[in-house]
């Protein structure tokens, strides 16, 4: 067990500007990365305002578990009027997930951009990367709406730089980030029109205060397009089913430190936007938000889970495979949101940490091995395991938690969801997750299959265990996944208590 | 008449929304869909900027009753009203959207240098910016990725 809340982290004077400097710092360090003298330096940079920046996200992650609620100032004009930094458990269950994602991913980035991108754009990439990461930060801990449309930008518009870049090895990155970047844009500007919507109707930006005004605006017709405008931005930034065309290209062709960001952060942020925005945001009850849970979310969620595990089925590249994969598991994500109960959000908020995790670590697990053989088609990865074990065995634990095997997370969050659609009454869900899982098991199955159990082809290029710097990371990520699976009481406690938080507030 | 009269400037936003929209989903060319993009984000633009005003109201900077701007406006409003608030029952319109437009507008010009700048390195690798001759460049990456078995 460990409890955040009795945590020493950080000594108090640093505490009380913590949300502040978790996204100043990896900010101030992305401007440092650009003028680093060289690819070494920015690294070093990039992985010290990484870890810092995660340092801060736990440091605020405790103090919200004492203190339910943070609001930092900003500017020094009290909220609604100035802008401030809400941070509520959810927001800091996420940034927790950024900071150690981007962190371990920061470390793997030594190893991984020297294969992958071009040496002179690696003081820039990190730049980028460190961009990402403050802008996610950001967006996750800001209590002002139209702040949360800057910070998504900030952090997409790095993105988009960051998959372009894996050109230098395929160049199908260059028209995968292009995509992303037209599809992203289109999301954000959506978000932005149903923001002004709400504007208008309630002439108040900050998330807390509109919430209470909307209160008795459900039959605005501005209020409802504001809504429509909302969800259907923020769901092409989720890869939400059928908006997540974008997705496979820019997670198969990026570079794979990239991949695994967005996977595993990128695309959560903005689930977490719309959470906030389902259950704090819009008033409680209306009737145009539960027809939407009911009625779009989760048929489409279960239409995720179905059509996108089949097509991972049917894919033959590896990381295309994983990319379907992420898309489906947003449709569980969304299965436990539609649910519209504390359980329910709060299993969805634990699968969030679950698949950032194992997602992270598989896409690591490719990069490592994209480092010494360049392997991409799923016959390339026969036998791999016998040459490189340790990477092979962290890929399997991923791949563990993603099927949700036993004494991983993936196998809590799956359960979890389970149990709130039971209690809620929705037994066809568990058909649709057992269906999603089955065909979870397939996909997966070939990989490690391959990787386990197939002769290596004769003649094909030899693998090498991968290097000392990708494996610690790698382990670290694969060992958290188990570690959660067995003591998961850190990422519950925040997750249960953010959920509670959302379902309370409202009267 | 009169409605069209009323939201003129709503019926620009949308046209001009649909217009970005249509450009973007209907031609292959990288260099017009990000044209389409930003026309799409200026109509935002200008839908926040219509929130903002207030009919009748004059521009949001503040009047000092002693200034020559405030006396003539101070000579239109109630004399007792004046003496006791100034001239600060003049009606302002909102200036906040202005603000989070101008903000929106540095977050467009970015995306579009960062768009421009993806299609400048596509036109490098492919040799085109026309999105069915790269599919057909990409496709033939594909199978040298993965030869027929």
């Amino acid at each position: 067990m460990i409890e955040l809340a009795a945590l020493y982290v950080a000594p108090p004077t640093l505490t009380a500007h913590a949300p502040v400097l978790a996204i100043a710092v990896p900010l101030l360090g992305a401007c440092a990365a650009a003028l680093a003298p060289s690819g070494r330096a920015s690294w070093v940079i990039s992985v010290i305002a990484s870890m810092v920046g995660a340092w801060m996200a736990l440091a605020v992650a405790g103090e919200v578990m004492r203190e339910n609620v943070i609001i930092y100032q900003l500017g020094g004009f009290a909220p609604p009027a100035g802008i401030a930094l809400r941070i509520d458990a959810m927001g800091a269950l996420l940034a927790l997930l950024i900071g150690a994602v981007g962190t371990l991913g920061a470390i793997f980035s030594g190893h991984s951009l020297v294969a992958e991108v071009r040496p002179e754009k690696h003081t820039l990439f990190q730049a980028g990367f460190l961009l990402a990461q403050a802008g996610l930060v950001g967006l996750v801990y800001t209590g002002d709406a139209f702040n949360a449309f800057v910070f998504l930008e900030v952090s997409s518009i790095g993105t988009y730089a960051l998959v372009a870049a894996g050109e230098r090895r395929d160049r199908r990155a260059l028209p995968a980030a292009f995509n992303y970047l037209i599809m992203g844009t289109l999301g954000a500007t959506f978000y932005v029109i149903g923001v002004g919507f709400l504007y208008a109707a309630t002439g108040t930006l900050n998330m807390a205060d509109m919430a209470a005004r909307l209160g008795t605006l459900d039959q605005s017709a501005a209020v409802q397009a504001g809504f429509a405008f909302i969800v259907a931005g923020l769901g092409l930034k989720a890869a939400m089913f059928p908006l997540h065309g974008w997705l496979p290209g820019a997670y198969a062709h990026g570079p794979s430190l990239i991949s695994l960001f967005l996977a595993a952060t990128a695309t959560k942020a903005a689930i977490y936007l719309m959470a906030r925005f389902l259950f704090e945001v819009f008033p409680d009850g209306a009737a145009f938000g539960e027809a939407f849970l009911d009625w779009v979310l989760a048929p489409l969620a279960a239409a995720a889970v179905i059509i996108c595990s089949a097509q991972a089925v049917f894919s033959s590249e590896l990381r295309r495979m994983i990319a379907f994969s992420s898309v489906a598991q947003v449709g569980f994500i969304f299965l436990g949101f539609s649910i519209a109960s504390a359980d329910g959000l709060s299993a969805a908020l634990f699968y969030i940490v679950a698949h950032g995790l194992m997602k992270a670590t598989m896409f690591m697990a490719l990069g490592g091995f994209a480092i010494s053989v360049g392997a991409r088609r799923l016959n390339d990865f026969a036998g791999i395991a016998r040459e490189a074990p340790w990477t092979a065995l962290a890929f399997a634990i991923g791949a563990a938690s993603l099927v949700g095997t036993p004494l991983t997370m993936g196998f809590l969050a799956k359960w979890q969801i389970i149990e709130a659609a039971i209690a809620s009454g929705r037994v066809w869900m568990v058909v649709v997750m057992a269906a999603g899982s089955v065909l979870a098991v397939i996909y997966v199955g070939r990989m490690v299959e391959v990787m386990f159990f197939r002769e290596a082809v004769p003649g094909a290029p030899r693998a090498k265990e991968s290097p000392i710097g990708v494996l610690v990371p790698l382990l670290v990520l694969a060992g958290l996944s188990v570690w959660f699976g067995i003591d998961a009481s850190l990422p519950q406690q925040l997750a249960q208590s953010g959920a509670a938080g959302l379902f309370t507030v409202r009267p | 008449m009169n409605w069209l009269a009323a939201h003129f400037n709503y019926v620009v936003v949308v046209i001009l929304m649909m217009a970005g929209l249509f450009i973007v989903f209907s031609t292959g060319n990288l260099i017009k869909r990000m044209i389409g993009l930003a026309l799409f984000q200026t109509s935002t633009g200008l839908f926040y900027i219509s929130l903002g005003k207030v009919s009748g109201a004059t521009s949001a900077i503040t009047l000092d009753a002693t200034s020559v701007d405030g006396k003539a406006l101070a000579a239109q409003l109630d004399p007792a009203y004046v003496e006791r608030f100034g001239v600060d029952g003049v009606v302002y319109s909102n200036p906040l959207p202005h603000v989070l437009i101008l903000t929106a507008i540095v977050v467009g010009v970015a995306t579009l240098a960062v768009g421009l700048a993806i299609a400048v390195r596509v036109r490098e690798a492919y040799g085109t910016v026309e999105a069915d001759e790269i599919e057909a460049l990409s496709r033939v990456t594909a199978e040298q990725a993965e030869p027929a078995p």
